[in-house]
């Protein structure tokens, strides 16, 4: 009797299609198509900035077109339900907090998050004098 | 209680006769109390005596009948026949070679197992003439990773490990923490080459399934992030000339 072990290689172009757990973390992953874009935008406005003043109007008024704000919208629906949902739920696993026996419920450090994140956007929205 | 038949859809391959596997379906008369590896084991005394499979303790403790149960790593004692449809797919776990029909070859992950140093390792010598203390809070940190029984869903779970078979992945990763988190243990310094490595916690990137399909909720997952933070903290220390594991 010979030993005969048969593989199975995992596709590298369609992996992600075996499951929907697979394609919700791919989802997740497609976001920093967004965190790139979102890089250049900045490096862009700081461009129109350092330019001049007309540059500059040029740039805000190109983002406050329908379509730029539809896509501003989705964008931030998009980070929102697969990049900040997910991982602040999953913030717990990563940095546990025990005391004693017992373990820090994991709502506690979730819900710690998301305060921090108001405070830090209340922060940031205070800095750009919108509030 | 009654009776129930199924369609166990079982994977099937012969080394000395098939060049790829195949399906072969049988229909089983399956109890309401019926675990799928009692289906499994109806086939075997009743319907198909050739037919390969590793199970032992049918309590999930031994962790040898693990499978995919219609896709999904599963212990096949933990997985009952009346939570599934009328037809049910079995096959080997993925991401390994199949030795024959549902069993799989597993020298990759038992050599990973043993590379982690899965043992306590003194650097001092041990208490003289009485055992090692440890408060139930120390022990707490590190109970449920304790709890893996090597069934190895995890890695049939994790498409890193089916990309890569490098990777060290959950399972062993998981062990490895189990002993750094260990209040008794001094050898975090002799596994973090190993961790730290490129092959190590770096090439987890998170997809989580390991902890969803794992039988014991063992959380490999977690382990594997928890370790990135230790690693990141051990760079920075190094970096800073701080004291650290490594020095």
């Amino acid at each position: 009797m010979s030993r005969r072990p048969y593989n199975r290689p995992m596709s590298t172009t369609t992996w992600y299609m075996r499951n929907s757990r697979y394609k919700v973390y791919v989802l997740r992953e497609l976001t920093s198509f967004l965190v790139a874009f979102y890089t250049f935008l900045t490096i862009f406005a700081l461009g129109a900035l350092a330019t001049s003043p007309e540059r500059w109007n040029d740039f805000l008024a190109s983002q406050q077109s329908t379509a730029m704000i539809v896509f501003h919208g989705l964008a931030l629906l998009y980070f929102l339900f697969y990049q900040t949902f997910p991982w602040f739920k999953l913030a717990p696993k990563a940095m546990p907090i025990h005391l004693g026996e017992k373990k820090l419920p994991d709502s506690f450090i979730i819900v710690g998050h998301y305060v921090a994140w108001i405070v830090i956007s209340a922060f940031i929205f205070w800095l750009a004098g919108v509030i | 209680m009654g009776i129930r038949k199924i369609e166990l859809e079982v994977m099937r391959y012969d080394p000395e006769k098939d060049e790829a596997p195949h399906f072969q379906s049988y229909t089983v008369p399956c109890e309401e109390d019926w675990a799928i590896l009692d289906a499994i084991n109806y086939v075997k005394d009743n319907l198909d005596t050739t037919l390969a499979y590793r199970w032992s303790c049918h309590m999930m403790v031994c962790g040898s009948c693990g499978m995919m149960v219609n896709g999904e790593p599963s212990l096949t004692c933990k997985t009952f026949v009346r939570e599934l449809p009328d037809k049910v797919r079995i096959e080997p776990l993925e991401n390994f070679p199949i030795e024959r029909d549902l069993v799989v070859v597993l020298d990759d992950v038992m050599q990973k197992l043993h590379k982690v140093q899965p043992y306590i390792i003194r650097k001092d010598p041990p208490p003289e003439g009485k055992e090692f203390t440890q408060s139930r809070g120390q022990l707490a940190i590190f109970k449920q990773l304790t709890m893996c029984i090597n069934c190895m869903c995890c890695y049939a779970a994790c498409p890193q490990y089916g990309l890569d078979k490098d990777f060290i992945g959950p399972a062993a990763l998981a062990l490895a923490h189990r002993y750094n988190r260990d209040s008794r243990d001094q050898g975090k310094s002799d596994r973090l080459d190993i961790l730290a490595d490129h092959d190590g916690v770096w090439e987890c990137s998170f997809v989580g399934a390991c902890s969803e399909v794992c039988p014991k909720h063992v959380d490999p997952a977690a382990a594997i992030q928890q370790m990135k933070i230790d690693g990141a903290m051990e760079f920075w220390k190094q970096k800073l000339g701080m004291p650290g594991d490594k020095s």
